[in-house]
């Protein structure tokens, strides 16, 4: 199945998304954010919180804040005392925020520097040895074949959390999503520990994370099986995020060059400083991204703005390019959204997903469910959820996100998750090569609309281009939300680069042909 | 056995009047066997259901069991005895809205909406608010009549009760998604009483709307109506209106931008 596509517009459209995601980098690697030293100091290896449960990177930033230190970056001043004092990581900083050192700019800062790198490339080491482990574990482990079947989990208890997910992934899960607790995205600081408290779901600590990672490989190795865990790169602290999930071994993370600005009113500034450090973090890492253009569909009609689904993702692909990330880790996201009254709705779906496909040939796409279109009537939503799979079968997508037919109702049930389960497999196997059986009829609707949807992404993207990226979200381009740069949330944790400014992971994590790498 | 044509008695309907059969399924943290199976019939029978039958029992991994019940429902509902507390209004179209309001108000109609608290969701109250409207009903802002201030999702109380003012709204729609733990109770409560100490207590006109989302709950939390899953933006409008109507005793042709 095979749409004719005028190659020279995907290349213009693509060349287009480069020279504006390359505008945006360049102002953005003028400046830093506090969330981008706070996951400096935690892949440093700090941890830990205060008296009062203010997360020790908080602390150590806001005292350099305070010092009017942070344009430098927080690896030089932190390193350097850690010298001048003789103090490891955690013992500094607590000192810092118990208020018995003030740190300062190091007197010797090659010194500094190198110490800097030593703590850097531990973490590395330990990055590098989980992307090893992993390795390890797949190659052991049964084949899984595409489209992996994703679930979520989503009860707000981390130990729930787990007994859901181990039984989700007995009953066939390829990847299992611990949704976050409504808000977190908003919080500046990532909490702390095992948590038990969360509403619509639970919230992204280190700790959640090594607990979900051990009970996944446990009921993995049962199984003979490697399941991927997923949780959410986003909001104000997704450089720290991504830290974390490096760290413990996480194999997707949802992170979006955008959608904080768009649907989370973050600021815009902020963002796209922190989506390059947290994506060079996860690209390292071998974390497969997900980005989130299935919410443009949900905000306007899926129909209509298709065109810019496919905006998003050439922008999003070559953000993540920029980041060090190879196609094989970028899980483009796009979603079953159209109105199911609209005649030929299916037709349009398949053209969609087609196309996404075929313009992104060696990305994992991901593909999402029906939900704003999904009522209490569960049986209808079945079908739905069938139809949805079918166009996941027939167009090759790599990571499908299970409809659950209670989408409107409540987080899934243990059972809706196997009803999801059952309907996908069945959907899959007896679909599984239909999609290399079947021609789309040339010049037919589903080619036309194809041809269509990326002849207006192509001029979306040109247009954005003429005006630059920051101007054409400020104009709602995206889901008709309408961002300005100097609004939203975290503005103020956006700061100028010093001279000297040093941070001591780009040039250990990018590859050499980016500038900031290796030199 | 059947008197209902008389009394207004229903029973659940299957092929037959008053046969009383239903379907439902759940689970049970129990390994399929068939000791699981009798008890999934077991627990039918103490629902309510005669002659329960498991018609399908499908292993979960090791730990649960599905089930799909069948049963005949014992239990019969007198239609005569129901009475269901619902907002009270006409539905009208969106240009007798418009002609409502101009007719009415002499100016727009400031409706302020958002998603509040820590719920992310913006489905709901863009559904009603966005132009583009939802399944083919158009959103308020594209009413001529309204002036719609879509606030999004995550909207602090506080915050929302200082826009309300700032605007001069007349109806603030709500929006709560996120039910889990009754979260959307908490953050419903909590605007009430934001907007109570605000002294907003009598003019301006408060929605709450939601899939969980009943008249009778938002009744009772304070609230002047609740809408639920299939309700429009006419739904809301029209009630919003009708509501304006009764508080300020019909009165038509103000003087252009005077305030009520």
């Amino acid at each position: 199945m095979k749409l004719a596509l005028d190659q020279s517009r995907i290349d213009a459209a693509r060349a287009a998304a480069a020279r504006i995601a390359r505008a945006v980098h360049a102002e953005a690697m003028t400046r830093t954010t506090v969330a981008v030293e706070r996951a400096t100091l935690r892949l440093f290896g700090l941890d830990g919180v205060d008296v009062d449960y203010v997360p020790l990177p908080n602390r150590v930033v806001d005292h350099l804040a305070a010092e009017g230190l942070l344009g430098h970056g927080a690896a030089l001043p932190f390193a350097g005392a850690m010298l001048e004092h003789g103090l490891d990581v955690q013992a500094l900083g607590e000192a810092v925020a118990q208020g018995r050192i003030t740190l300062t700019l190091p007197r010797d800062i090659p010194a500094a520097r190198a110490k800097a790198r030593a703590l850097a490339q531990t973490a590395c080491a330990r990055i590098r040895a989980n992307v090893a482990t992993r390795e390890d574990k797949l190659e052991s482990a049964a084949l899984q074949r595409t489209p992996w079947l994703y679930l979520i989990v989503a009860t707000g208890n981390i130990y729930e959390d787990i007994t859901q997910a181990r039984a989700a992934a007995q009953q066939g899960a390829d990847v299992i999503a611990v949704i976050r607790s409504t808000g977190q995205s908003l919080l500046d600081y990532v909490p702390y520990g095992a948590t038990t408290e969360g509403f619509g779901g639970t919230y992204a600590t280190q700790e959640n994370f090594r607990l979900m990672r051990a009970a996944l490989d446990e009921v993995g190795d049962e199984l003979g099986r490697y399941i991927r865990l997923t949780n959410y790169c986003s909001g104000l602290c997704m450089p720290e995020i991504a830290a974390m999930g490096a760290l413990e071994r996480l194999d997707m993370m949802l992170n979006d060059a955008m959608y904080g600005i768009i649907f989370r009113d973050i600021n815009l500034q902020r963002t796209f400083i922190d989506q390059f450090f947290s994506r060079m973090v996860n690209a390292y890492a071998g974390i497969i991204i997900n980005t989130g253009e299935d919410n443009y569909l949900t905000t306007a009609d899926a129909y209509e703005a298709a065109h810019t689904v496919l905006a998003s993702q050439l922008i999003n692909e070559q953000f993540a390019a920029l980041s060090g990330m190879a196609p094989e880790l970028m899980g483009l996201g796009h979603a079953f959204e159209i109105n199911p009254a609209l005649e030929n709705g299916f037709l349009w779906e398949l053209a969609h997903a087609q196309l996404v496909r075929q313009v992104f040939p060696d990305a994992p796409l991901k593909y999402m469910p029906p939900t704003k279109y999904m009522t209490g009537n569960i049986f209808k939503g079945h079908v739905q959820d069938a139809l949805f799979n079918a166009v996941g079968a027939m167009t090759g997508q790599h990571i499908q996100l299970l409809g659950m037919m209670t989408e409107a109702i409540h987080t899934p049930f243990l059972q809706d998750r196997f009803l999801g389960i059952e309907n996908a497999r069945y959907v899959f196997d007896t679909m599984r090569d239909l999609g290399e059986e079947l021609s789309i009829t040339p010049g037919g609707r589903i080619e036309r609309r194809a041809q269509e949807v990326l002849a207006q992404a192509q001029a979306m993207l040109e247009e954005i281009e003429a005006i630059g990226l920051p101007a054409a979200i400020g104009r709602g381009q995206f889901a008709d939300i309408a961002r300005q740069s100097d609004g939203g949330k975290g503005l103020a944790g956006v700061v100028t680069r010093a001279e000297g400014y040093f941070n001591p992971f780009p040039e250990l994590m990018l590859p050499e042909s980016l500038e900031g790498g290796p030199a | 056995m059947s008197n209902s044509a008389k009394t207004n008695i229903v029973r659940p309907y299957g092929d037959t009047l008053d046969d009383g059969r239903v379907q439902m399924s759940f689970t049970l943290p129990v390994p399929h066997s068939e000791e699981a199976k009798e008890a999934a019939r077991q627990l039918a029978l103490k629902m309510g259901l005669d002659d329960p039958a498991v018609v399908h029992a499908a292993p979960m991994g090791p730990d649960f069991t599905l089930f799909v019940v069948y049963g005949q429902c014992r239990h019969s509902i007198d239609m005569d005895t129901i009475t269901v507390d619902q907002p009270e209004f006409e539905v009208l179209d969106k240009a007798a809205i418009d002609a409502l309001i101009a007719d009415s108000l002499g100016r727009k109609l400031v409706v302020v909406g958002a998603c509040i608290e820590t719920d992310a969701h913006t489905v709901g109250i863009d559904a009603i608010m966005n132009a583009k409207g939802f399944n083919g009903h158009k959103g308020l802002e594209s009413y001529h009549e309204v002036r719609a201030v879509n606030l999004g999702a995550q909207v602090d109380s506080a915050d929302l009760v200082r826009r309300v003012i700032a605007e001069r709204a007349d109806v603030l729609l709500v929006s709560q998604v996120v039910t889990q733990k009754d979260i959307h109770v908490v953050n419903l409560r909590r605007l009430r009483q934001e907007l109570d100490r605000a002294g907003l207590g009598q003019d301006l006109i408060v929605v709450a709307g939601g899939p969980r989302i009943t008249h009778e709950l938002a009744r009772e939390l304070g609230y002047d109506a609740g809408f639920g899953p299939g309700s429009y933006a006419e739904d809301v409008a029209s009630f919003a209106m009708q509501e304006w109507l009764r508080r300020h005793g019909h009165q038509r042709g103000r003087q252009r931008g005077e305030r009520p």
